[in-house]
């Protein structure tokens, strides 16, 4: 009897058009574009806060008020919200499981607090903001 | 109890007459509770006695029967046709070479195995006139991690062992997260010092795909995240310490 | 056999994946206010100059643009990777280099206001 192994070919670029959970899975990775793009864009704003001058301050908060930005900023906001922060939430209790005497903290708590500090934290920073 | 005709697609692989797999057909009368591999039991007796796959406990608790049901690595004895479609797809798992029809070759994870250190590594003695006790709350720590029945669904799910099959994987690091949480246990440092290496917890990005697809809910992806933490640590530890511990 | 140099990256990218998820959609919703034309009292210039001058502004827009950077560095470094493309030196080199460069330019604007 001899052995034959056969390898099955695994595609290195388009594995992850297999199914929906590794989909879901890139979707979620690929918010990391976005983190970069909003980290320099912040460094942007520190650099015009850096140069002094009320005028580029509102050169830039002008540049802005463009319908393309706009719509950048609130496709941005939304997807970030699903793909970044609402799944990193939900898979939070997997790397910080907290038992109590004998029984596991359920998941859903760890989740809800979460969400309470995220809530949290965005209310203070728009109070700082002025916003609210 | 009633009957329902299934249409099984299976793969076929015979390494001595096959260049490459082929699928096969079977029409299948098959009893309305019944699970896949009854299905599958019921070809071998009736329609095929060439079908070679592996089974044996038929109650989810030795791991010998998992291959893809329809795309998803599965229990074959905890899929039931209830909840399947007319028609189904059975390859072997994903992600391992095809020995024969639906048989895989472990011998890659089996030899991981024993990178985990699966045994209680003690520095100190046990004591000396009594039991070496464990509460109740110190069991249940790592009691969902010892659920694992080695069926390795976890890798045919797991795309980066796909991509790469150096990966140590998630089954082999839950297992060494088992006894990492075990109280009676002192080996901690010295199974990151392996399993935090190249190769090892580093290569997860947490698709999760291990943890939706494992039967025994034993949550493997729980488990590398939590080694990810603890080797994170220990880097710093050593590095601050000075020297391996 | 020893531990990686990755835990160090990897320490970087969950200390920054856990701020951007906290901290990244009040900014990202700050800067849609000011784009549909609504600038708060906050981000006038005095207002928002100030909060930058002062060292816990200073500390907070430190922590949270950096940490972030070195998390979407490390996340890009595995998407080149999960797209196929095998360079991984090369990669890795590339985005943490980015990400330095990016975080020695937090400091020196941070510096300078």
């Amino acid at each position: 009897m001899s052995r034959q192994p056969y390898i099955r070919p695994v595609s290195k670029t388009t594995w992850y058009m297999r199914n929906g959970r590794y989909r879901k899975y890139m979707l979620r990775e690929v918010t990391c574009l976005l983190v970069g793009v909003y980290s320099f864009l912040t460094i942007w704003v520190l650099a015009t806060l850096a140069s002094g001058s009320p005028e580029s301050w509102n050169a830039l908060l002008a540049s802005q008020q463009t319908p393309a930005m706009i719509g950048f900023h609130a496709f941005a906001l939304i997807y970030f919200l699903i793909y970044q922060s609402f799944d990193w939430f939900k898979l939070a209790p997997k790397a910080m499981p907290v038992q109590l005497g004998e029984k596991k903290l359920p998941d859903r708590y760890i989740i809800i607090a979460h969400y309470v500090a995220w809530a949290v934290v965005s209310l203070f920073v728009f109070w700082l903001a002025g916003v609210i | 109890m009633s009957m329902r005709q299934m249409e099984l697609e299976v793969l076929r692989y015979d390494p001595e007459q096959d260049e490459a797999p082929r699928f096969q057909n079977y029409s299948v009368p098959c009893v309305d509770d019944w699970a896949i591999l009854d299905a599958l039991n019921y070809v071998k007796e009736n329609i095929d006695t060439t079908l070679a796959y592996r089974w044996s406990c038929h109650m989810m608790v030795c791991g010998s029967c998992g291959m893809m049901v329809n795309g998803e690595p599965s229990l074959t004895c905890k899929t039931f046709i209830r909840d399947l479609p007319d028609h189904v797809r059975i390859e072997p798992l994903e992600n391992f070479p095809i020995e024969r029809d639906l048989v895989v070759v472990l011998d890659d994870v089996m030899e991981k195995l024993r990178m985990a250190k699966p045994f209680i590594i003690r520095k100190d003695p046990p004591p000396e006139d009594q039991e070496f006790t464990q509460s109740r709350a110190a069991l249940y720590k790592f009691k969902q991690y010892t659920m694992c029945v080695n069926c390795m669904c976890c890798y045919a799910a797991c795309p980066q062992y796909a991509l790469d099959s150096s990966f140590i994987g998630p089954a082999v690091l839950a297992l060494a997260h088992r006894y990492n949480l075990d109280s009676r246990d002192q080996g901690k440092a010295e199974r990151l010092n392996l399993l935090a290496d190249h190769d090892g917890v580093w290569e997860c990005s947490f698709v999760g795909a291990c943890s939706e697809v494992c039967p025994k809910s034993v949550d493997p992806a729980a488990a590398v995240q939590q080694m990810k933490i603890d080797g994170a640590k220990e880097w710093w530890k050593q590095k601050l310490g000075g020297g391996k511990s | 056999m020893a531990i990686a140099k990755k835990a160090f990256v990897w320490g970087l990218f969950a200390a920054g994946g856990t701020v951007t998820a906290f901290v990244f959609p009040v900014l990202i919703a700050l800067f849609l206010i000011v784009a549909l034309g609504n600038v708060p009292e906050g981000l006038q210039f005095e207002n928002i100059h100030a909060f930058a001058t002062n060292w816990l502004g200073k500390a907070a827009l430190f922590i949270v643009i950096s940490l972030s950077l070195w998390h979407a560095a490390h996340r890009l470094r595995v998407v080149f990777h999960d797209f196929g493309v095998r360079m991984d030196k090369a990669v890795a080199n590339a985005v943490y280099l980015v990400a330095l460069i990016g975080t020695v330019m937090t400091a020196f604007y941070l510096y300078q206001i």
